[in-house]
């Protein structure tokens, strides 16, 4: 480690009791972390004290509540389970090793989720071919199933209407749709599967997730759009197989039943 | 209505900035025009209906934990370190 962080640990701290007092910092870590908010506090000088304070029940709480974030995001840049601890392992290493270079830009959260996406970055390259450039100027549904521009009464409407799923949402979350989800989440390009991991599944704001992949908000909403219509296409094959094929000469505006 | 005056948003168009109404980034223009797509369109209520459920399933989905073996070993490394 480098010399210089070795004086950080215990400077600017009293140096007994504190050690030991992790109630408080406990109650802060829980309330720092509630899905969906930035965690942006004062709690975060608390946090990277305790932290550099070698204070190992602040530390294995951090691990505990953003382990499943850390873990589908590095799940976005490669296929093996191990690898991708590996990549959470070697972000909270980082982390640690690295708090005296946190500048209090962002949250210790955001901070830390952009150090898990660039050892997740780095390790795919390393691990693979060059992450594919995805194409986000395509439509994000079959132009199939739309009526052609010059149709002379419905142009670009339905030709083949989505079918209702007609399925209590409990069912979504059973098992077999819950497989569904997950194949059509692993089939995503990488860009994509870190917005949609942050934004839907960890429900993460959009600024928080432009901060931690490092991309502009415009860019981040085309790839959560995209990542969403795959996903809903996905349960959509699953619930209607024959779905994609466009009914012969149905106009789609007028609410006719497919199925 | 204003709609009566604005081009007419077809199917194609909306389900293209579905995410874009939900984040409520659309111009005022282009939300009146989506409205009274939807409006008019069981279809594409459909599409949007599933595209919200997609979102909230996508929620609740069970969290990932990490293996006992690595936070043990992520522990240890923490130990270590700080002990220097």
């Amino acid at each position: 480690m480098p010399r210089a962080l070795k004086g950080l640990i215990g400077i600017g701290r009293p140096t007994t009791g504190r050690r030991r007092s992790t109630k408080s910092l406990k109650v802060s870590v829980r309330s720092s972390n509630s899905v969906g908010r930035d965690p942006t506090d004062n709690n975060d000088e608390a946090l990277v004290r305790a932290l550099q304070g070698g204070e190992e029940q602040v530390f294995n709480e951090l691990v505990e509540r953003w382990s499943s974030m850390m873990l589908r995001l590095a799940l976005a840049h490669v296929d093996s389970r191990a690898i991708a601890e590996e990549i959470v392992q070697d972000a909270w290493l980082t982390v640690v090793r690295s708090l005296d270079r946190f500048e209090r830009r962002s949250s210790l959260r955001t901070w830390v989720l952009g150090i898990v996406v660039n050892c997740a970055r780095s390790r795919a390259r390393a691990e693979r071919r060059a992450v594919p450039l995805s194409s986000e100027s395509t439509p994000v549904m079959d132009p199939g199933r739309f009526l052609p521009a010059n149709h002379p009464r419905w142009p670009h409407h339905w030709a083949a209407e989505p079918a209702e799923w007609r399925t209590p949402e409990a069912e979504l979350l059973a098992g077999e749709t819950r497989n569904v989800i997950r194949e059509a989440i692993e089939a995503l390009p990488p860009a994509q599967r870190e917005v949609i991991v942050l934004r839907d599944i960890e429900g993460l704001q959009s600024t928080e997730v432009c901060n931690v992949v490092g991309t502009t908000d415009t860019h981040q909403r085309v790839l959560l759009h995209r990542a969403r219509s795959r996903v809903r296409h996905a349960l959509e094959r699953y619930y209607h197989p024959n779905a994609q094929s466009p009914r012969v000469g149905g106009p789609g505006f007028a609410a006719t039943k497919t199925t | 209505m204003i709609d009566k005056h604005l081009p007419e948003m077809p199917c194609r168009e909306l389900v293209e900035l579905i995410t874009d109404y939900l984040e409520d980034q659309l111009s005022p223009v282009d939300r009146a025009r989506f409205e009274a797509h939807l409006a008019d369109c069981e279809a594409c209520r459909t599409y949007l209906e599933q595209f919200r459920q997609t979102i909230r399933v996508l929620g609740r989905l069970p969290e990932e934990s990490l293996s006992a073996e690595a936070r043990s070993t992520l522990l240890t490394a923490f130990r270590d370190w700080s002990r220097r």
